[in-house]
């Protein structure tokens, strides 16, 4: 340190910049490379046990419309992670945000128009997820109460809502059919490429600029490593985790909308299944449960290791009894891979 | 009448049953260091803490510049000038040096996005000119928890200086460092002094407190026990008062 004076006014900044070094790079990014490693790794398993599959495009087809029904919320489920923070109410939510849309497509039925109601319907499901997003938020933070004992929770109570609401009942969605937003929320562009997966692609991107460039990930990544810290240096960790919550919620509540438009048809189930592949995407992409490291990227690349497992221990041969077994395994070893690099790592 | 630059009148503070401070009086002076000494649990922290707005007092005023402040917040102390350098040192040790530079007001645009480049050029400026950081170790992308005690200290103090701090609290800044960082340090707080600034200075060792400051002010049990012009009295009837007071709760 030299004086005072020079250190707060401002004077020409050196450009700081940094020689591209290999080494640097790889440990900066270990977790990333890491899981890019077992996501090639297991590519390369699948197409020398199961060319057939593994090489025709259909196969990929199938992984682009089942994924990301799950996959999108592994991008904000990630950020509540990082936050230190965990939501099992997910799946819940999806439902949820589904019974808003049934029951404001039902109440705009006077409009006598699809394609406004159906509008409608999607904006009334994406606020209902937002707002359960908040109420668990609000209720962790202000009751300082651990987020795994309050989603667990909330996810009975709003199965528990829909349920009652619905009196367990399913039905036809047909009429979406008729509407722009079918083709557009699970259509196929050029009868291949499903617009699921452009929606993961679009919720991928915008969960990475959120977390990576812009101040509310910045205070994500800082509560969850050190919340005291954070509220010492005056961030407001309420809000922020408040915030996290209702992203959540709300994307959610859109995969409860896509899922269900993908068959039209709602069932009350919706997102039961979804709870532990969301999980495991994110934890599996290298996220810490213990807060504070993650990145989006691995979860990407987690979720289509997830899904593709499935698929793969049937294609190569074995009985579906396998899945979970190899599941388990993966989980378990890229879990102690991401540990071994986090301490190994900078 | 002077105007203080900040001044604390009848401040208490209790957690439920527990009375942490007492009808607490305090004045900083313009360009003036007060040393706070007191033995463990005496009150220190929970002052600072008010102070920097993380505790909100039970009763009493605060004054900044003469101006009474209601319901002060982190933000609101630091747009007052208040910076502090916390006995935990407050580091998110798992981020990069320019995160922790910048917690809590990051660099961006008025939509929220962050401008990391000029973070990055800025730490990269304060830890080669301002700290005399070299060691290729200390980069704005490297990880703060592997620094070493002086360098996650200096990275606390940096970022109080960068500000533009009108009053710097420095709390148990020494804990932890080594003789040669100690020295440093010392200087540091000597230099806010040339620099115009006030301090308010917390440590457990009395010569580094008596040292620097101008005014000492001794705390126990959660009330002010005195205090004492630095010019006044010799720093070994000083020690003799404090051991006194941790004793007996009484100066004399």
């Amino acid at each position: 340190m030299k004086s005072q004076s020079e250190s707060v006014t401002p004077t020409t900044t050196p450009h700081y910049k940094t020689t591209f070094s290999f080494r640097r790079f790889a440990r900066a990014n270990s977790a990333q490379l890491g899981i890019l490693g077992v996501f090639l790794t297991l590519w390369l398993v699948f197409i020398v046990s199961a060319p057939n599959t593994f090489l025709s495009s259909r196969i990929y087809s199938a992984f682009m419309s089942s994924i990301p029904f799950f996959a999108i919320m592994a991008i904000p489920l990630t950020i509540v992670v990082i936050a230190a923070e965990i939501d099992l109410s997910f799946p819940s939510i999806m439902a949820m945000g589904m019974v808003a849309f049934d029951f404001t497509y039902n109440q705009t039925a006077f409009i006598q128009n699809a394609t406004i109601q159906v509008f409608l319907a999607i904006v009334a499901a994406l606020v209902a997820g937002a707002l359960i997003g908040w109420l668990n938020g609000f209720i962790i933070v202000k009751f300082g109460i651990p987020s795994l004992v309050v989603t667990i929770g909330t996810q009975f109570l709003w199965r528990g809502a829909v349920l009652v609401l619905t009196q367990g009942a399913n039905f036809s969605l047909e009429y979406i059919k008729s509407t722009i937003f079918y083709p557009m929320l699970v259509g196929k562009i050029g009868g291949y490429f499903p617009m699921q997966m452009v929606w993961l692609i679009i919720i991928t991107v915008l969960g990475w600029v959120l977390l990576n460039r812009h101040r509310f990930g910045a205070h994500i990544y800082l509560i969850g490593d050190n919340i005291k810290s954070a509220e010492l240096m005056g961030i407001n960790t309420g809000r922020t985790r408040i915030q996290a919550f209702m992203l959540i919620g709300l994307v959610a509540a859109f995969a409860g909308v896509i899922a269900s438009f993908y068959v039209a048809y709602f069932w009350p189930s919706v997102g039961d299944g979804y709870l532990l592949s969301t999980l495991a995407s994110v934890f599996l992409g290298g996220t810490s449960v213990f807060g504070g490291t993650g990145t989006i990227l691995g979860t990407f690349l987690g979720a289509f290791i997830i899904g593709a497992i499935e698929a793969a221990t049937v294609a190569i041969g074995l009985t579906g009894f396998w899945t979970q077994l190899i599941y388990g395994f993966i989980i378990v070893l890229s879990v102690i891979m991401h540990t071994y690099l986090r301490k190994r790592g900078d | 009448m002077e105007e203080y630059r900040l001044e604390l009148r009848n401040v208490s503070k209790s957690f439920g049953e527990v009375q942490a401070l007492q009808n607490i009086n305090l004045q900083l002076g313009r360009n003036e260091i007060v040393g706070l000494l007191g033995d463990n649990g005496a009150g220190k922290s929970t002052l600072i803490k008010i102070i920097t707005g993380y505790h909100q007092p039970t009763s009493g005023e605060i004054f900044f510049n003469g101006v009474k402040v209601e319901n002060l917040t982190v933000p609101k102390a630091r747009e007052l000038g208040v910076e502090t350098v916390y006995q935990e040192r407050a580091l998110a040790e798992l981020q990069t040096l320019w995160r922790n530079i910048f917690l809590g007001r990051e660099l961006c645009d008025r939509f929220g996005f962050l401008d990391i480049q000029r973070m990055r050029d800025e730490t990269y400026r304060l830890m080669t000119q301002t700290m005399g950081f070299t060691s290729q170790a200390v980069n704005p992308d490297s990880r703060v928890g592997k620094y070493s005690g002086g360098e996650k200290q200096g990275v606390a103090i940096v970022r109080a200086l960068f500000f533009d701090a009108e009053i710097i609290i420095l709390d148990e800044p020494t804990m932890g460092l080594s003789l040669k960082e100690t020295a440093k340090l010392v200087s540091f707080v000597e230099n806010i002094k040339k620099a115009g600034k006030s301090a308010i200075f917390i440590d457990h060792n009395i010569l580094h407190v008596y040292n620097v400051a101008d005014r000492v002010v001794v705390i126990d049990r959660g009330r002010v026990a005195g205090e004492f012009l630095t010019q006044h009295i010799g720093l070994d009837e000083l020690m003799d008062k404090m051991v006194r007071v941790a004793e007996t709760g009484s100066l004399d």
